[in-house]
Formats: structure tokens, C-alpha cells, sequence
């Protein structure tokens, strides 16, 4: 009998399960075993011996998230390339301008936010 | 100070004869788990051990379905723990490593050549309090290991070891494996976001941004061996190779050789390893994302870490160094070795298999090691560098290497004795470089009045 498609993909379901049991019975065995003699200073955040100086959350550098948006589009950008590198050869030359285009699309992109100097992490 | 000497309970012969007897014992029943289960849970291996050790009809016996779940229960069960061990025993080989590299004596105490220092540590840290800062975020400090663990774990659902080795052969492989790695970085982002610490966050948003960086051109780079395969399947990739160095991917097209390159730094980047590893940077951040965590939390993260250096590894040897392939063994020659496909597979087919693993396993600690050289040979990047290196160099040129292989799968479809012919070159470029890197460190050793030393080990 072979495998349905879907059937294929059981065993990452059963991975998942089987991973994320161990990781909570190691857990709750650590739990069992572990002492648990909390104080005040144990319990604050760690800053160098020193008494925390203000919240951690505080607002951020926009720089991350900019990087964030570059993934995206560029991620995206993969996730169509992937399905066309398998059929590569029977899409023929058509399937290879069109691939050509897409990329050099990308490329302008990638040289628009360079030059807009979005990569200038030092700035 | 003591006044008698420590009292040792075993003698150094009885030390190394532990330490190899839980070595040998522990490898050995882990390889062999995964050799005869990961081959036994197909379907048809299942039904054909039905019908022949056990005598019953799997097609109208009622337990056949229980029989499959529970196989594949155990099969997840000892890969998980071989990525476990395996993470361990790089640990100590890294440390060992790290030792020499620095002159040092580094673990030397808890088994020969302190090898059993990683079970010592593991079991330490249970015994450890579990500690969550008051001012944490309760839920997602304590949902992070879990994505990090099961981002690991689910790896091992596609990684091959060897011909028939592998959990499951997806036939969007290379695509999984991607996709979960990538759930490591949300763990890593949720530990250092839920810390309430500046030195945890600070860690985190740099693991974010440079995960999410470099799996760009990693994504590109992966698609030239797609490319050159026509499948996405981590068989598929390796069946598309050959077993000699010229045969394989990183050999066969210039570009591809690019490719292996970038996906390699981008392997390094992704895994927080020196050069690139800024979120951990322990001389500027304390431990970064992991500053809060502590006990078997921690251990968490640390065991992925490590374990996650082999399946780095394999996935390097199954995209571009040629994974299990054997020489002289073809794809025929399988075939003839399985024999009918409704029966259970001979001798000479479980041979076969031990030796394809064999290679595997061979192949993936050799890239382990190189791994494990970089980190204690370079020092660490700057941020500015790190984005520099990803979005201005190895994105562009993980373009053009895809770009190339584009032309270069037209080409070979005319000429398809190119493949053969850049091999032969590329495979003796990369002998002769060896070679003169070899004479190099030769040159250098004698020139500082030094001398190769391998039995202090």
C-alpha cells in the first residue's frame, strides 16, 4: 500500500509530539528535582551586578525592522523560486526569460534600497 | 588546603575502558536504531515483516495500523535522542578541539579525556534551580525553549543518513528543512523579547536580524543544487549525485561551488557560530538571549545549539558533497541488493545501507570539524560587518550563481560532458589548494620551533 500524500506528513506530526513531550518531561523532571529558594535579587533581570536601570521595554532601533521588511520580500521572492527550480526543465526557454525577469526585478530592487542606503547599518 | 590527595576510585585503565564501553555502547546502539528502524518504518518493509516474521496478513490483521505508530513513535524517539547524544559528544570534541587550538588542557576529568563531561553537565542541570525573572514574561519565557526544541526536533524528520535512512523522504525536503530551522529564530526572538533584560534583548534582536538576513542568500544558494537536481526531495539531491568528489555538486558547476560557499557562511550566521556570533557575544551581552535562563531551560537551548551543528552538517554533504553515495555502487545495483519489493530486503542490502551510512556520517563529521576549527580560528564580526557581508556580497553573488546555473542547465543539456570535465578540474584545483594549504601549515609549524604532538591527547 503506498503512501497517500498526506501520509507522507504523519511522521512530522508525531516528531512534533514526541519533541515537545520530551522537552516538558525534562522540564518537569528539572522541576521534581530542581531546588527552589527564590529572592528578590535572584528574581531581577541581570545587569551586571548592578539594580536594573529602567524597563527593557523601551522602543527599538527601526533598523530591525526594516531588515524585517527586506526578508519578507525577498523570503517571498524564494518561496516562488522554489517551486519553479523543480519544473525548471520543462518550462523550456519561456520558463527561463520569464525566471530572468523575475530575478532582475529582485535585483533592481535589491540596488534601489542599497543605494537609498538602507544596508548602511554603521549610519 | 587538603591534606591527603584526592582518592581515585578507578585506575586509568579502568577509566578508558568506561569511557570507551559508553561510547562504543551508546553510538553504537543509536547508529544501529536508526539503521533498522528508519529503513523499517516504510510501509512495505512493515507489511512484508508481517507477513514473514510474524505470519499474519497485514491487510486484514487488525493491529497493522498500531504496529506502524508505535514504530514510528520509537523511530522519533531515538532520532531525537541521537540528536541529543550527538550534541553532547560535539560539546566535548569542541572543547577538546578548543583546547589544543589555545594550548590548553580542557576537559580532562570526568571520563578519558573527559568525555563523559557532557553527561556529567546535563545531569548537573537538572539538579539546577529553574529560575524566571519576576518581571518576565511568564507564557512566552516559558513556551520559548519548546519552539527552539521542537524546531530542532523536526529536522530529523527529513535528514538522510543513509540510501534508505531517513524517517520520512519528503518530496519538498530541502524546502522542510528550511522552514522548521526557521522556527528556532522565533524561540530565540521570544526568549530574549519575554526576559525583561536589556542584554537578552538586545541578544535577540540581533538574532533576529541576522537569522532572518542570511536566510536569503542561504534560500538562493539552496535553489542551484534544486536547480542541478530537478527535485526538492533530500534524496533526490543526493540520487542526483555521484560518490566520487568529481561527481559531486560542489565540483560539477562553478557556480555551484559559489553556492556552497555562501551557503555555508550563511549555515555559520544561522547558527550563532563565531565569526557571526553577535546575539551571544558573551564579552559585550553577558549570554545574550540566554543571559535569563538557567537549569534545564538553558540546557535547552544549549543541546539545539550544538545538535543543531550536525544538521548543518548534513545538509551541507546532502546538497553539494554527494551525501551517502558509495563508489561503485549505482542505483542498480540497489535495486538487485532489495531484491522483490514485497519481501523483506537481504543481507547485502543491510550491508549496503550500513556503508551508505558509513559515509554519511563520515562525510557530516568532517564538515563538523571544519565547523568547529572556524569558531576557534576567527574572531568575531562586527553588526555593520554582518549586514554588510549578507546584503552587499553574498546576496548579490548568490544571484548571479543562480542566474549562471540557469544558463549553465541549458548548456549542459547540449554538452552534457561538461559536468565530467569540470569536475575532473574543479576536483584537481581543490587537491592542489589542499596540498599547498597543507605545505603551508607544514612551513609554519617548523618556522615557529614547533612540532605535531598527537599523543598528549
Amino acid at each position: 500500500m503506498p503512501l497517500t500524500p498526506l501520509q507522507t506528513y504523519f511522521p512530522i506530526g508525531l516528531v512534533l509530539l514526541v519533541g515537545s513531550g520530551l522537552a516538558l518531561v525534562l522540564l518537569l523532571l528539572a522541576n521534581v528535582l530542581g531546588p527552589r529558594r527564590p529572592n528578590a535579587a535572584k528574581m531581577s533581570p541581570f545587569e551586571c551586578g548592578s539594580v536594573p536601570v529602567g524597563s527593557a521595554r523601551d522602543r527599538f532601533g527601526v533598523k530591525f525592522y526594516v531588515v524585517a521588511l527586506l526578508f519578507i520580500v525577498f523570503d517571498i521572492e524564494a518561496v516562488f523560486l522554489f517551486p519553479w527550480a523543480v519544473l525548471s526543465t520543462e518550462l523550456g526557454w519561456a520558463g527561463y526569460v520569464e525566471m530572468l525577469i523575475f530575478v532582475a526585478t529582485l535585483v533592481v530592487g535589491l540596488a534601489y534600497v542599497w543605494k537609498k542606503g538602507v544596508l548602511d547599518w554603521a549610519e | 588546603m587538603l591534606s591527603s590527595p584526592q582518592r581515585k576510585p578507578f585506575s586509568p585503565r579502568a577509566v578508558l575502558v568506561i569511557t570507551l564501553a559508553v561510547g562504543v555502547l551508546l553510538f553504537g546502539a543509536l547508529f544501529t536504531g536508526i539503521l533498522v528502524l528508519t529503513a523499517a518504518i516504510k510501509p512495505v518493509m512493515i507489511a512484508a515483516f508481517l507477513r514473514q516474521v510474524v505470519g499474519v496478513d497485514p491487510a486484514t490483521w487488525p493491529h497493522t495500523t498500531l504496529v506502524t505508530w508505535v514504530s514510528m513513535a520509537i523511530t522519533a524517539l531515538i532520532l531525537l535522542t541521537f540528536g541529543a547524544v550527538i550534541s553532547g559528544a560535539t560539546v566535548w570534541w569542541e572543547m577538546r578541539v578548543s583546547a589544543r587550538m589555545q594550548s590548553r588542557i580542557g576537559y580532562n576529568r570526568a571520563g578519558a579525556g573527559g568525555f563523559l563531561q557532557w553527561i556529567a553537565d546535563a545531569v548537573k542541570l537538572l539538579f539546577k534551580e529553574d529560575l524566571i525573572p519576576a518581571e518576565a514574561d511568564q507564557l512566552l519565557f516559558r513556551v520559548a525553549p519548546y519552539f527552539v526544541m521542537t524546531g530542532f526536533a523536526l529536522t530529523f524528520v527529513a535528514l538522510p543518513f543513509g540510501e534508505g535512512l531517513v524517517a520520512a523522504d519528503l518530496n519538498v525536503g530541502i524546502f522542510y528543512m528550511v522552514a522548521v530551522t526557521a522556527l528556532v529564530v522565533v524561540g530565540i526572538l521570544l526568549a530574549g523579547w519575554s526576559s525583561n533584560s536589556k542584554w537578552a534583548l538586545f541578544g535577540g534582536m540581533r538574532a533576529a536580524a541576522q537569522v532572518v538576513s542570511y536566510e536569503i542568500p542561504a534560500g538562493i544558494a539552496i535553489m542551484v543544487p534544486v536547480l542541478m537536481a530537478g527535485t526538492l526531495s533530500m534524496q533526490g539531491i543526493i540520487r542526483a549525485q555521484g560518490a566520487w568528489p568529481w561527481q559531486w555538486f560542489v565540483f560539477t558547476n562553478p557556480a555551484a561551488t559559489v553556492a556552497f560557499l555562501i551557503f555555508f557562511i550563511s549555515q555559520l550566521a544561522e547558527g550563532n557560530r563565531t565569526p557571526f556570533d553577535l546575539p551571544e557575544a558573551d564579552s559585550e551581552l553577558v549570554a545574550g538571549y540566554l543571559s535569563e535562563y538557567s537549569g534545564f531551560r538553558f540546557a535547552l537551548f544549549f543541546l539545539v545549539e550544538f545538535g543543531n551543528l550536525w544538521v548543518m552538517a548534513a545538509v551541507l554533504t546532502t546538497l553539494f558533497l554527494g551525501g551517502w553515495q558509495i563508489p561503485w555502487v549505482s542505483a542498480a545495483d540497489w535495486t538487485a541488493a532489495r531484491g522483490a519489493l514485497g519481501d523483506l530486503p537481504g543481507a547485502g542490502w543491510w550491508g549496503l545501507q550500513l556503508l551508505s551510512m558509513l559515509v554519511m556520517v563520515l562525510k557530516t563529521l568532517v564538515v563538523l570539524n571544519v565547523i568547529v576549527w572556524i569558531r576557534w580560528t576567527l574572531p568575531r564580526i562586527r553588526i555593520d560587518q554582518m549586514m554588510n557581508l549578507c546584503w552587499k556580497y553574498l546576496v548579490p553573488f548568490a544571484f548571479a550563481a543562480f542566474v549562471f546555473t540557469l544558463l549553465w542547465q541549458v548548456l549542459l543539456a547540449r554538452v552534457p560532458l561538461l559536468a565530467t570535465f569540470t569536475g575532473f578540474i574543479m576536483t584537481g584545483l581543490f587537491v592542489a589548494m589542499a596540498a599547498l594549504f597543507g605545505r603551508q601549515v607544514k612551513a609554519n609549524i617548523a618556522a615557529s620551533g614547533d612540532h605535531v604532538d598527537l599523543t598528549n591527547w
